[in-house]
């Protein structure tokens, strides 16, 4: 196992309010995180909204600038990039967003969303980039006959698989994954997680996959971090953590998953915040598996 | 005897009025919710079920109208229903859950203003006592520090804490029969487990029947006793909760099942091909049919009529005798 990506003691504090009589407050939406992406797995951010998880992904990217820390990617640290650096980079590490309907620009035709990274790392002529992104739709399972459509005149899971095809219009290895399916109907979510599983395996990509939804994350994911309140609370192989969850914040977390069986029997477990010591630092409680217990 | 169900809708249909031809998004749905029962109405965006509640409580803005069937709420038709007389039953009769707690609160009234409202404006407390009341009805929907919360604004309060002060003033007159459209949506899991968990609290001890609108089979398996699964404007599938789960008969119902992820860790989950139809411009015959891995001949020529699951003969069912799993799908019986 090679780690691709490698985040250390990453740390982004917003600062809040602050008026003339007021003082700032800070909100630590990243609180001293790290953890390692191997090459070819898909690795899985869990939380809940606030946890810190979106804002961990971002920081990874530098779509927001982390406050502090490292981002080692092929060991090299992406927040010493210049931008024209950091523009090279990304060539390699993408991202899919969460809303298939606010992150395509409405008023460009589906050829432009998609070959855009093609056009500003000016690669190939016109005619090249057209090719290339009807084989791209192909590869997303669009049909390239709709290249000259606008986004609105596609569903919300064609929407999704145009931006997962602008995702790799620039052959990266890395793929950050912000609830890439959430925001779509059940029957589609699972096309669009089969087309992620594939082009895994076909392009040998690396996932970094953000999700609130642990039914998804159990099936797709190697391995899981739990996020709370800005800190992973725990880590490890997502069998480790599905059968064996070591912190209070996991269990509750695994415990209000709604069964899909009527008869289940409801073992609802409730977070005391009073039990959970913010500051326990992550210690190893198997081989592979550590929790801030 | 036969008991008279709480609510029984009978073959309601509801058209939008647009261009360039009516979109029927309601077609055809019967179904009946008795005392003390929560009926989940399933389906993903788009199948009619937020319609459907709409058209039960009048509150369908034009272009949408209901266009043809019964609402049959306490002895009288709701969708015949003259608006002032409308509203006494909402609130009263029947109260209601939204999705988006923010936008049903009014963002500048504090809370036990808007449960005070609702008590005042149906005279079943005065101005004075109504502070009281609405106390109290914090409490009931496990508000922690009600007598402090009760003057906060919405913005105060987080996403669960919000859908709990719609829950209280949706009880406020206890309603017999309670609508949650998507209640738990836009929540997160910890909390929408609570709040699924006081649904469950207030059916138990008020004897309230709800009706429970989502798309999330997980939040239906948890609190309903009986389903109805609606695809493109129709129901077309209605059993309890046991039976839909455990033997699921129309295809729609039995591919929105399997694709849970549950299975082996990394095996392709189990996709229903295809997109939700364009209720503008559906197919003849069964709407899923074009999705359909099961799809016969028969598929195209007119939309399944409802039989009995499990291919009974409706012949040998005696009249009056309640179908408790019923099924619109070729497979299972029924003819063109």
């Amino acid at each position: 196992m090679t780690p691709l990506v490698e985040v250390k003691h990453l740390v982004k504090h917003f600062e809040r309010g602050g008026g003339l009589f007021r003082a700032k407050t800070v909100v630590k939406a990243v609180d001293d995180v790290s953890f390692v992406v191997n090459e070819g797995e898909t690795f899985a951010l869990v939380g809940e909204s606030g946890s810190g998880k979106s804002t961990t992904g971002r920081c990874m990217l530098r779509l927001v600038e982390p406050t502090s820390g490292e981002v080692l990617f092929r060991g090299q640290n992406v927040l010493g990039y210049s931008s024209g650096q950091m523009r090279a980079a990304r060539r390699d590490m993408q991202m899919v967003f969460q809303d298939p309907y606010s992150s395509l620009n409405p008023r460009m035709r589906a050829l432009t969303i998609v070959e855009e990274p093609l056009v500003i790392h000016s690669i190939g002529s016109k005619t090249e980039r057209r090719a290339r992104v009807a084989d791209l739709f192909e590869l997303v399972g669009l049909d390239p006959a709709h290249l000259d459509r606008y986004p609105h005149e596609f569903s919300g899971g064609q929407r999704q698989r145009i931006g997962l095809a602008r995702a790799l219009a620039l052959n990266p290895s890395f793929i950050i994954a912000d609830e890439p399916v959430s925001a779509l109907d059940v029957s589609i979510q699972a096309q669009v997680i089969n087309l992620l599983m594939d082009l895994q395996e076909q392009l040998k990509l690396t996932y970094l996959f953000i999700a609130h939804d642990l039914r998804l994350v159990r099936h797709i994911s190697t391995r899981v971090a739990v996020m709370y309140l800005g800190r992973i609370v725990e880590m490890g192989e997502t069998t480790q953590i599905f059968a064996n969850a070591q912190h209070a914040y996991t269990k509750a977390l695994l415990s209000a998953v709604p069964a899909t069986d009527p008869d289940a029997p409801r073992a609802r477990i409730e977070l005391d915040p009073a039990q959970v010591s913010h500051d326990a630092p992550l210690r190893q409680v198997s081989e592979g598996h550590f929790a801030a217990v | 005897m036969k008991q008279v169900p709480l609510l029984a809708v009978e073959n309601l249909t509801t058209v939008f009025d647009v261009k360039p031809r009516p979109v029927v998004a309601v077609n055809d749905v019967s179904f009946e919710i008795r005392k003390g029962e929560t009926l989940g109405l399933v389906g993903e965006s788009g199948s009619g079920k937020s319609v459907t509640a709409f058209s039960i409580i009048g509150l369908l803005q034009p272009p949408g109208r209901v266009a043809g069937g019964r609402v049959m709420f306490q002895g009288r038709d709701l969708a015949r229903l003259p608006e002032p007389e409308m509203r006494k039953v909402r609130g009263a009769g029947i109260g209601f859950v939204f999705q988006e707690p923010m936008a049903a609160l009014n963002p500048v009234m504090r809370v036990g203003a808007h449960i005070a409202e609702a008590l005042v404006v149906h005279g079943l407390a005065a101005k004075a006592e109504a502070r009281g009341r609405a106390i109290e009805l914090l409490r009931a929907v496990k508000i922690t520090d009600p007598e402090k919360r009760v003057d906060d604004y919405p913005h105060q309060l987080s996403g669960g804490m919000r859908q709990r002060v719609m829950m209280a003033v949706a009880l406020a007159c206890k309603p017999p029969l309670l609508i949650a459209d998507e209640p738990t949506t836009a929540l997160d899991v910890t909390v929408q487990a609570q709040v699924l968990d006081l649904l469950r609290d207030m059916k138990k001890q008020f004897d309230r029947s709800l009706l429970l609108i989502t798309h999330d089979l997980g939040v239906i398996a948890e609190t309903a006793d009986r389903v109805a699964v609606m695809y493109a404007g129709r129901i077309v599938e209605q059993g309890t909760v046991r039976e839909i789960f455990h033997h699921p008969k129309h295809p729609y119902t039995r591919g929105l099942l399997a694709s849970i992820p549950g299975g082996a860790a990394g095996s392709r989950l189990q996709a229903i091909e295809g997109t939700v139809p364009n209720l503008s411009v559906l197919p003849p015959g069964c709407s899923f049919a074009p999705r359909c891995g099961d799809r016969m001949d028969v598929c195209a020529t007119a939309f399944p009529p409802q039989t009995p699951a499990g291919g009974l003969d409706l012949s040998t069912v005696a009249p009056g005798a309640k179908v408790e799993h019923a099924v619109r799908c070729y497979l299972h019986g029924g003819q063109p």
